[in-house]
């Protein structure tokens, strides 16, 4: 393991515990407003500065840190859950009914992705749920043509044939003796989807398309500080900073594990 | 004659595709609760009656879909609801070029950023250039286009007055959006170049194309830069897709009027014309860019089959 993963997986994990512990760790609520220090520079009473309703940045974003992560992680696992599974049937299945699955797949490639992504958001309710369902819906086909591919090659091993003579289920066969086999790529699958979700969120958010407020994820609060570039520049780069590392440590992650655990598919790029 | 029929089937197998995202679009926008003409302002229920009926926003779901994917075959995107008087195709006309242009602009900045450092990167292998270079195109990958839009927003308009911070009125205003825009997807084409480059170099005919006293400038050119060129190929259809979906954002930061900003405003006000509008020209430019991309591809490298 190189040091960029190590460092990487250190400040994922600081942050992965400052959102879970948030309420402990901000130093004020992140709606409580300081109304004699409004658009503060950052300073010693508050670390990052203040929003123009005084609400203190380091507080809001350790907040916002929760609604990342969540909607990023908690996005991608079910996405990945999904995709999985459809992938796994569909290639083990075969014939025409994977011709029929992986038809609708096509068509859901073919989507426009984040135009999609903001219909149904709007159509869901601007909450995280609604962000949160509309990442999942339009990046479970990724992985399930990856799924597909993989379990289509590890299907005509024979091992399985010997597991079929053997008087396996396919539900056995399916869950103990290809499953294990693709776990890797899924974890590294898992660890490069995850800033991608990221990303749309912040970027739908930063439009005033997603999270809608109270609730403020880094994109809303990037979006916020947008507004008051000019003068307080440090209210769009703290939160964009937040994501960038974020976005960065992820990928780095994702690079170590997939050196770590695919080493043959780490070669090619 | 073979790429004509190659084309002719393409283009035959994007129409299904348009179709469903049309029929898509359509239902997610009319499952949203609330519709185009519910405002603070209340209405007297007769005018809404009438407005209604005007667009037919009276009938059943399933006859206004009729009815709009008739227009659509005879090629009306219909009336904007919001911005009165004006057809979808009107604003359209207007807003394409707009955001054509942006894009266009953002894919020379990824191809004339991404393979120059590709190749030096893979050309001076494990130099500090490469590592810098290496380093750059991660931090490319990971960030946000607003980020790179507000940033440099801020550096070359608010503290050195360079370029302008926003709107779309030259090609000094194009800079910083297309910069924005693509230096992302630029770290990404510096990698890809980097590994094929590297795949290439180590082939033979590299060493004979050496042997036979060739500079090295040509034999970068015209050997190894040539043959690296698939994979990057293959990528430019997704990314495009990636560029043109992904400027709403750039045109949103910089006030460009653009179709990705109408988008925003469209899905706002519910202008159902307009969202449909914009949504079916995205899957057209993506349908094509792919369409081009293969073509190039099998014009590239006439061992790929065109089938």
């Amino acid at each position: 393991m190189n040091t960029s993963t190590k460092i990487s997986s250190g400040f994922l994990f600081i942050l992965l515990l400052t959102a879970v512990l948030a309420p402990w760790i901000a130093p004020y609520s992140y709606q409580e407003q300081d109304t004699l220090n409004i658009l503060a520079f950052p300073g010693a009473e508050h670390w990052l500065g203040t929003d123009r309703l005084g609400r203190d940045l380091l507080s809001r974003m350790i907040y916002g840190a929760r609604v990342s992560l969540f909607v990023g992680v908690f996005s991608t696992v079910l996405a990945l859950f999904i995709g999985t599974i459809y992938g796994t049937l569909s290639a083990y299945v075969g014939g025409r009914m994977d011709n029929l699955m992986m038809r609708v797949v096509d068509v859901v490639f073919a989507l426009p992705d984040l135009l999609m992504i903001i219909l149904i958001t709007v159509l869901m309710g601007r909450g995280v749920v609604g962000v949160f369902i509309a990442l999942t819906l339009v990046s479970w086909v990724t992985i399930a043509r990856l799924v597909r591919g993989e379990v289509l090659r590890i299907k005509e091993y024979p091992y399985i044939l010997a597991a079929r003579a053997l008087g396996a289920s396919h539900y056995r066969i399916m869950l103990k003796e290809i499953f294990p086999n693709i776990l890797g790529i899924l974890v590294v699958t898992l660890s490069f989807r995850v800033p991608v979700a990221i990303l749309a969120e912040s970027t739908l958010s930063f439009v005033g398309l997603g999270i809608a407020p109270p609730a403020s994820s880094w994109g809303t609060l990037a979006s916020d500080g947008w507004t008051a570039i000019k003068f307080y520049p440090h209210l769009i780069l703290f939160p964009s900073l937040a994501i960038f590392f974020t976005i960065l440590s992820f990928n780095f992650l994702g690079e170590g594990l997939r050196e770590f655990l695919d080493p043959r598919s780490a070669k090619g790029s | 004659m073979f790429m004509l029929r190659f084309f002719l089937r393409r283009v035959l197998l994007g129409i299904p595709v348009l179709i469903t995202v049309a029929t898509l679009t359509f239902l997610i926008m009319h499952l949203v609760p609330g519709g185009p003409f519910d405002s603070d302002k209340i209405l007297p229920p007769e005018i809404i009656a009438n407005i209604e009926a005007k667009y037919h926003l009276d009938e059943p779901i399933e006859i206004q879909y009729l009815l709009y994917m008739k227009q659509l075959l005879q090629g009306d995107l219909g009336p904007s609801y919001k911005y009165i008087g004006r057809d979808v195709s009107d604003i359209l006309r207007d807003t394409f070029p707009v955001s054509f242009t942006l894009g266009m602009c953002a894919v020379l900045i990824v191809l004339g950023l991404g393979v120059p450092a590709g190749v030096i990167s893979a050309y001076w292998k494990n130099s500090l250039l490469d590592r810098s270079i290496l380093l750059f195109a991660a931090m490319g990958i990971s960030v946000p286009s607003f980020v790179l839009g507000a940033v440099s927003v801020w550096i070359f308009s608010h503290q050195w007055h360079l370029l302008p911070p926003a709107l779309w009125e030259g090609p000094r205003y194009m800079i910083l959006p297309a910069f924005a825009l693509g230096a992302g997807f630029a770290g990404y084409i510096a990698r890809l170049t980097r590994t094929t480059v590297l795949d290439v170099l180590g082939s033979d005919y590299i060493r004979t194309a050496r042997a036979k006293g060739l500079s090295e400038f040509s034999i970068l050119l015209r050997h190894v830069l040539k043959n690296s060129m698939y994979p990057i190929v293959s990528v430019m259809g997704p990314l495009t897709a990636g560029l043109i979906t992904g400027s709403f954002v750039i045109e949103f930061i910089f006030s460009i009027p653009g179709m990705g900003r109408f988008f925003i405003t469209a899905v706002t006000n519910r202008d159902y014309p307009l969202i449909m509008g914009v949504t079916l020209v995205y899957a057209v430019l993506i349908v094509i860019a792919n369409i081009v991309v293969d073509m190039i591809y099998g014009w590239l490298d006439p061992r790929v089959s065109v089938k």
